[in-house]
């Protein structure tokens, strides 16, 4: 009875990725994300297992909501995303996905990849066309890139 | 009873009232018809019931709220459907113009009543696991299809979250799976494969009954049947306070019959129309 007890964390420690942590809730500093275009530092990242954490999320209250732009750690670099899938619980008609999806952009708001493989919510729309405003970041390129919408 | 029919006597206007509606229930077809369809009733118009909580309960905001959503039926067909039925529910797009929005998934949870009521669809698309909650009487949604009307073993199907992709894999395209009239409803005995752990929720603790064996660590285990309440069923009082009291059901279900009763007239007319499809070319 003892000797099961003790053996059953080491198993399950054993089974366990190690690199990465939980997937929360909430994408906030230290959130592992995951790349969801055809970039070719997110491939890698998501093939080696080592998908890219969160460290910035520009916004007032800390807490990344769809549409914000996030800082990621990805491979040793900085790069900047937008998120285009939660796991939170969102409004009602607003999908809510199975993972935190992020696409990487650029600083014009050029995104890495040339395509999306997952489908992106509609709301994006009217959330990334009120984030841009002439001369800042065109945050709208991206629908462009989308395959599907939901 | 005496008493209460002695009072309608002194008054004209409610004794005229009373004779209209004993009139009425010999029109009616026999008690246990009527109790038939209270238990249809129950099960296919659950919104109907207002939530038990005692503090919740508002008997003039509940009939306003029954008068709405009838209201709200007359214009768009809101069908009998359950946890585990695939549905299709098409709605406006406000973020592109002029637009609809049609998404396919299995319900995997119902909830709420009145004008609240809502419902959870979900499905795997391009690999990715998508949920979209819904708001039964959302004046936004234009058309509710039931693409397979079936139930499964559990009343909750949260548990698809942990299951195998392709327990939550719906075709978009999917066509209406039509049942022989006045056949119940099927019931899927389909025992869904859990993904290892790490999971959403403890399902060890939930006495599962659509979830195939799966393998729990004996702490696990110990922890679940040290916190299982199975005494909980036979606690009549508890039972009683989540429920609506069978009175009561009747007396609201009594008051709407007639407008239901009609509602679904229409939608057998209209399914009439429907019965012919246009071939359509393949490829």
């Amino acid at each position: 009875m003892i000797n099961t007890r003790s053996f059953f964390p080491v198993i399950n420690r054993l089974n366990r990725n190690i690199h990465t942590s939980n997937v929360q809730n909430e994408i906030q500093k230290q959130t592992r994300l995951r790349v969801v275009d055809n970039s070719e530092i997110g491939k890698r990242a998501m093939a080696e297992g080592r998908p890219p954490k969160c460290i910035h999320v520009y916004n007032k209250t800390g807490v990344g909501r769809l549409g914000d732009k996030v800082l990621v750690a990805i491979k040793g670099e900085k790069k900047k995303g937008v998120l285009v899938g939660l796991k939170q619980n969102q409004k009602t008609k607003v999908p809510k996905f199975d993972s935190n999806n992020l696409v990487l952009i650029d600083d014009g708001g050029t995104p890495l990849g040339t395509r999306i493989h997952v489908p992106i919510p509609t709301v994006l729309r009217t959330i990334l066309k009120e984030k841009t405003y002439a001369k800042g970041t065109d945050y709208t390129k991206l629908l462009g890139i989308a395959s599907k919408f939901v | 009873m005496i008493v209460s029919t002695l009072k309608n006597v002194k008054l004209p206007n409610l004794y005229v009232r009373m004779l209209q509606r004993f009139a009425s229930q010999a029109n009616n077809p026999s008690p246990v018809d009527a109790n038939k369809s209270l238990s249809e009733f129950r099960k296919v118009y659950v919104e109907f019931l207002p939530d038990p909580t005692v503090e919740f309960r508002n008997p003039i905001r509940e009939k306003l709220e029954r008068l709405d959503m009838l209201a709200r039926r007359a214009h768009i067909d809101i069908p009998e459907f359950y946890v585990g039925s695939i549905l299709a529910v098409t709605s406006s797009d406000p973020h592109s113009l002029g637009k609809t929005n049609r998404f396919v998934g299995i319900c995997i949870k119902r909830e709420g009543c009145g004008l609240r009521a809502k419902f959870i669809l979900r499905n795997v698309i391009d690999h990715q696991g998508v949920e979209v909650l819904y708001e039964m009487y959302d004046p936004a949604l234009q058309k509710i299809e039931v693409l397979r009307l079936e139930k499964r073993l559990d009343d909750e199907l949260m548990y698809l979250r942990d299951a195998l992709p392709e327990y939550s894999t719906f075709d978009i395209n999917m066509e209406v799976e039509i049942l022989p009239e006045g056949s119940p409803v099927p019931v899927n005995p389909l025992k869904v494969v859990l993904k290892p752990k790490p999971w959403l929720e403890r399902w060890e603790r939930q006495n599962l009954k659509g979830v195939e064996e799966f393998e729990v660590s004996p702490r696990d285990r110990e922890r679940a049947e040290k916190v299982a309440t199975p005494w909980l069923k036979y606690d009549l009082m508890k039972n009683y306070m989540k429920t609506i009291p069978e009175e009561e059901q009747s007396e609201i279900f009594n008051e709407i019959q007639a407008q239901l009763q009609q509602l679904e007239l229409t939608r057998k007319k209209m399914k009439r129309k429907r019965s012919f499809v246009k071939p359509f070319k393949l490829g």
